[in-house]
Order: structure tokens, then sequence, then C-alpha cells
């Protein structure tokens, strides 16, 4: 698997997916469209900051809420490489493997890094590095079988591949 | 070592003797389901997979129930997608405006889903159809895609938390107050990648609207599902509704939970949760100051049924809606809708001052048919009171019973029938 990295943008508790993407945006499916508006209830600056193969760290059950995949596709559209928590909600943690956008849960991580920072993330052994603090945090590999599914880049072709 | 009732409906669909928490499996489905706002991102998914068609047209459910009728232009044409999908793949159960309902409220109506079933649905509140002892479990559209290509998908079996009702509820306290007691006991994430398994003498003395009620918002909670064992009153239902023929699974005597919960029904009040979360919950005798309202929403897929219904016109009949206050009544399908004009409800909430509308989520998800301005406040039977969810991301949510909102809308604040 590729590694990623890039800046950190830092969430708490509990980010919905209302807040993801509002239900009000939900008559498109276009990604280009749902990453315009990402994150903007509760962070108008996000869209208009974040760049190519930046971090998203939150905390708790990030993800809850509707079984929206439009949240983890506007995730992903708007640039993000890797989004880092405490846990996430189960709907929003099979829809982002399922997409192909890695998430990795890391509780020591999540509370450490703060917004701003330099991390990397290496997949395949789950290891997070913040490169600003001088730190590094073991977060959880992917099982085996998820990492096939994010290795085609999502379902789709994992299903076509094999 | 024993099995949950959720394992050991997920070991027989993956062909296994058993499974344990924590394992990968795949398991055969025998329900498919997705609405407007889903369906088109799976079609297009479905689309890129090199398959001839659906694996099963009868065991496919498309049930478009956000926008419609269709709130604009764009929501049309997502409608019209998942239509042509329909048509051209001969779905069985696509239900067009004039058939539809909410979707977690129609297709247990329609008995496409029985006990012992394994169902994903494109929709977070899939949970709901373990009422009739179903594993049913919100998933993604990708996940409803190979669903509809390949009959199949990947779980991770979980874990569980066996909640034991005990007692019955007194009046004007519902399934509603149940759930919402539950959630704001354990948390939003307090059931995450769990199984929330209801049991105990209590169940039986639960109606099937408030045991969907339930079982809907264990989503609430963090749970992949919620899923009540099958007694008379279940069974009954599923033989008044649907042809298919439940297969009943027990929990083992020695079945293994990670924690119990005990809920005394009698003791419990009714509860209301304050935004922007499920988890701030108040029983109304906690509720000391004045709350005032604008809006209130009696519907969607958590308490649109017709028990809901007839509840909220029992506390509105001969009542008016207090100035400055709308009253939205949503029945969630057609055949609640029509019940309830049999039973004269309809009446009573537009001589109440209420409006009663077409079946939709429209509100419930800040779509149409009753968004929020800044500033406002709702009581709303729905299931999310999330910033934004209903409107403007200044306004509030409080998530309540049919009874409180109803008494609310009479008040102007909340209220319980108690008070009136
Ligand atoms: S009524 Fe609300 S929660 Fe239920 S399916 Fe519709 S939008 Fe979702």
């Amino acid at each position: 698997m590729k590694n990623a990295k890039g800046t950190v943008f830092k969430y708490g508790d509990n980010i919905d997916t209302d807040v993801i993407i509002p239900a009000r945006y939900l008559n498109s499916s276009d990604p280009a469209e749902l990453a315009a508006h990402c994150m903007e209830d509760i962070d108008k600056e996000f869209i208009r900051r974040v760049k190519k193969g930046d971090i998203i760290v939150a905390e708790k059950n990030f993800g809850c809420g509707s079984s929206r995949e439009h949240a983890p596709i506007a995730i992903k559209a708007a640039g993000v490489s890797c989004v880092i928590a405490e846990t996430f909600a189960r709907i929003f943690y099979r829809n982002a493997i399922n997409i192909g956008l890695p998430i990795i849960e890391c509780p020591e991580a999540a509370a450490a890094i703060e917004a701003g920072d330099e991390v990397e993330v290496d997949f395949d052994t789950g290891t997070i590095t913040d490169v600003t603090k001088k730190t590094s945090y073991q977060g959880q590999a992917f099982p085996e079988f998820m990492q096939r599914i994010i290795d085609a880049e999502g379902l789709v072709n994992y299903i076509n591949n094999r | 070592m024993g099995m949950t009732m959720t394992q050991k409906i997920l070991a027989a669909h993956a062909g296994l003797e058993t499974v344990a928490a924590g394992q990968l499996i795949e398991a055969g489905l025998d329900l498919v389901l997705g609405n407007d706002i889903t369906s088109p991102v799976a079609i297009k998914e479905m689309e890129k997979m090199k398959v001839d068609g659906v694996f099963d047209k009868d065991k496919i459910a498309l049930v478009p129930d956000h926008f419609v009728p269709n709130k604009d232009i764009k929501s049309a044409e997502h409608c019209k997608c998942v239509r042509e999908f329909a048509y051209r793949n001969e779905i069985t159960n696509y239900f067009e405006v004039g058939e539809m309902g909410i979707e977690h409220a129609l297709l247990p109506e329609k008995g496409l889903v029985v006990a012992g079933d394994v169902v994903i649905g494109a929709d977070s509140h899939t949970c709901t159809y373990g009422a009739l002892g179903a594993f049913s479990t919100g998933v993604g559209s990708t996940d409803m895609a190979a669903g509809m290509a390949t009959g199949k998908a990947w779980f991770k079996v979980p874990g569980a938390i066996k909640v034991v009702l005990t007692g019955s509820l007194p009046r004007w306290v519902s399934g509603k107050d149940v759930i919402l007691h539950l959630i704001g006991k354990i948390g939003v994430d307090g059931a995450l990648y769990k199984s929330l398994e209801f049991t105990g003498d209590g169940v039986s003395s639960l109606n099937m609207d408030d045991r969907f009620t339930i079982a809907n918002m264990a989503i609430e909670a963090g749970a992949k599902n919620g899923i009540f064992p099958v007694d008379a009153q279940a069974a009954s239902y599923m033989k008044e509704h649907s042809a298919k023929t439940p297969v009943v699974y027990e929990a083992d005597e020695d079945a293994v939970y990670d924690e119990k919960i005990e809920i005394d029904l009698s003791a419990l009040r009714p509860t209301v949760a304050f935004p922007h979360l499920p988890e701030n919950t108040k029983t109304i005798d906690e509720i000391t100051e004045d709350i005032r309202i604008d809006q209130v929403v009696i519907g969607s897929c958590t308490n649109g049924r017709i028990e809901d219904i007839r509840c909220a016109a029992g506390i509105l009949q001969g009542k008016h809606v207090a100035k400055g206050v709308r009253c939205i009544v949503i029945p969630a399908t057609q055949s609640i809708y029509l019940q309830a004009m049999e039973e004269g409800l309809l009446k009573i909430f537009i001589e109440a001052g209420a409006v009663v509308s077409t079946p939709t989520c429209g509100p419930c998800l800040g779509g149409y048919m009753g968004v929020l301005a800044a500033g406002e406040r709702c009581v709303s039977t729905t299931n999310r009171n999330f910033v934004g969810r209903m409107g403007h991301v200044d306004s509030e949510i409080y998530l309540a019973s049919p009874a409180v909102a109803a008494a609310s809308a009479v008040t102007g604040k909340i209220s319980w029938p108690g008070e009136l």
C-alpha cells in the first residue's frame, strides 16, 4: 500500500455525516460538488485550505449518523489522503474501505496530534509519524482482506479482479 | 462457545457452524435495499462491475422516499435514475410515488423481511427490521452495489450487549422513551460495532410499533444492529404481512456478551434528547425551564407508524396547535395514511391546525416540507438532532415520542400529556 503524508486538520468527538456533507447537498452525487461543501457546517475554512494529501485527525466515533457514502467520497475528493481517529462509526468505516479512502484507528495519535502538524502514515505497518513533534504511534494495520480492497482502490475493482 | 441471536443468523448465512465476534465473513443476502439518495450512487458503481445484471430481481427493494414527490430538478433526476434501473432490471419491489412509504416502515408492512433474514440497506436505519428477529444493518452505496450484483456482503461478526427489559411501560411512555433512555445511558458510541440484543419479560409488553422504534435507533448508539426475540406477537405480525416463512433463531444459553444492561420499563419517564446529540437526554421531570418551540414534526421511520399517529391524534383531539407553532404530521406509508384517514385521525389533525403530508422523509433530514430557519426550535419524533440536520446550522432539534411532540404542539413549549 502507498503511504500518506500531509498537514493535519483536527476535529473532536462524534463528527457526524451531516456535518461532513450536509443532507441539503445530497441531491448531487458528483464528487467534486460534494467536496466543495465538505465540513462546511463545522469548519468553513476546511475546503479553502485543504491541499492534496492532507490528513484529518479526529477523536471518538468519526462519521457517525447516516449511511451516506457521499461522506467519505467528499473527504476523498477534497484531497484528503487518510483519516486517523480514536474510533470510527461502523458504516463510515466500511464505506471508506469500499471506496478506497484509507482510515486508521489509533487513540494515542488521535489524542496527541494537533492541527497543522505534518504527519506521515505507513499503511503496511500501521505506523503514524508526527514529523512536527518527532513522535510516532502504532495504529491498527488493516486485516489482509481489507488491505486488498483498499489496494484495488475499492470494492468495485476488488470484485472485478477476483 | 455459545452464540448470540445475531451471530447464529450470520453463521447460517455464511454456511458456517459457528462464528465468533471479530471474525470476517461473507454472508448471503435475503434482501438488498436502497433509496433515492443512495441508489443512484450504487447504480453507478454497479455499472462499473463486470456483471450482467442483478443477482435476483425479487431480492432487491428500491424505495424513493427521501426527496419525493421530487423536491427539485436534481432529486427528480436521481429518482429517474432509480426508476429506469428498476424497470431495466425488472425489479419486483420498486415502489413508485403513490405506493411508496418511508422504506423502514414500508418493508415490514409489505412482508419483505421476516425473522432469520440477512438484510443490508444503503440507509443507516435498516437496523429497524431487528424488531422482527432479522439481522439487518445499514451499509453504503458500494456495499449495496456489490450486494445487488453478487447477493453477498462482507461483515465483521459483532460482539453484543444484552439489554434485559423487565416490567411494562407506564401511560404516555413508549418505545421511543426506551431507546432514548438507553442511548442516554450508553452514549452515541456505546454500542459501537456491536449488536444490541433485546431480551427479557418486558419484550412481550411492547407492541410491534414500539419494537420497530427501538430497533430503528440502535444505530444512534453506534450499534451494527438491534434485535428482538420472536414471540407470538412478532410471529402473528409476520403471518399477517408476509408470505415468506420466518426462521426463528434463539441465543444460546452460554452466548457471550460484552456487557449486560437492565431496564425496568415501568420506571421509565417521557424522555427528550436535547441538541445536538441523541445521547443528551433528560426526562420530562428534569426539564425545569420553559423551552419554547416553533415547529413539531410527527413522522419518520422512527415514529410515523399507526400507533404513533393514533397517539398524537388522541392528544390533539379537541385541542389546537399553539399560536406561533407549525405542526407537521407525516404518516410513514400509504397504508398508514389510509388507515389514519379511515379512523378519522386526519380530520383531528387538520381541525387542530396541523398539516398532514403524503409519506416522505422530507423534514427529517432537512430536505423539504419543514426546513428550520436560524434560531428555530423543533420537537421532532425523528431520530437525529445533529447540527444542521433539519435546516439551518443554528436551529435546534429536540427528539421525543409522539406523545411529547403532540403535547408540545398544544402548549408551544416542551411538554408531556400529563400536563394538559
Ligand atoms: S425518515 Fe429520516 S431517518 Fe428515516 S429513512 Fe428517512 S431520512 Fe432517514
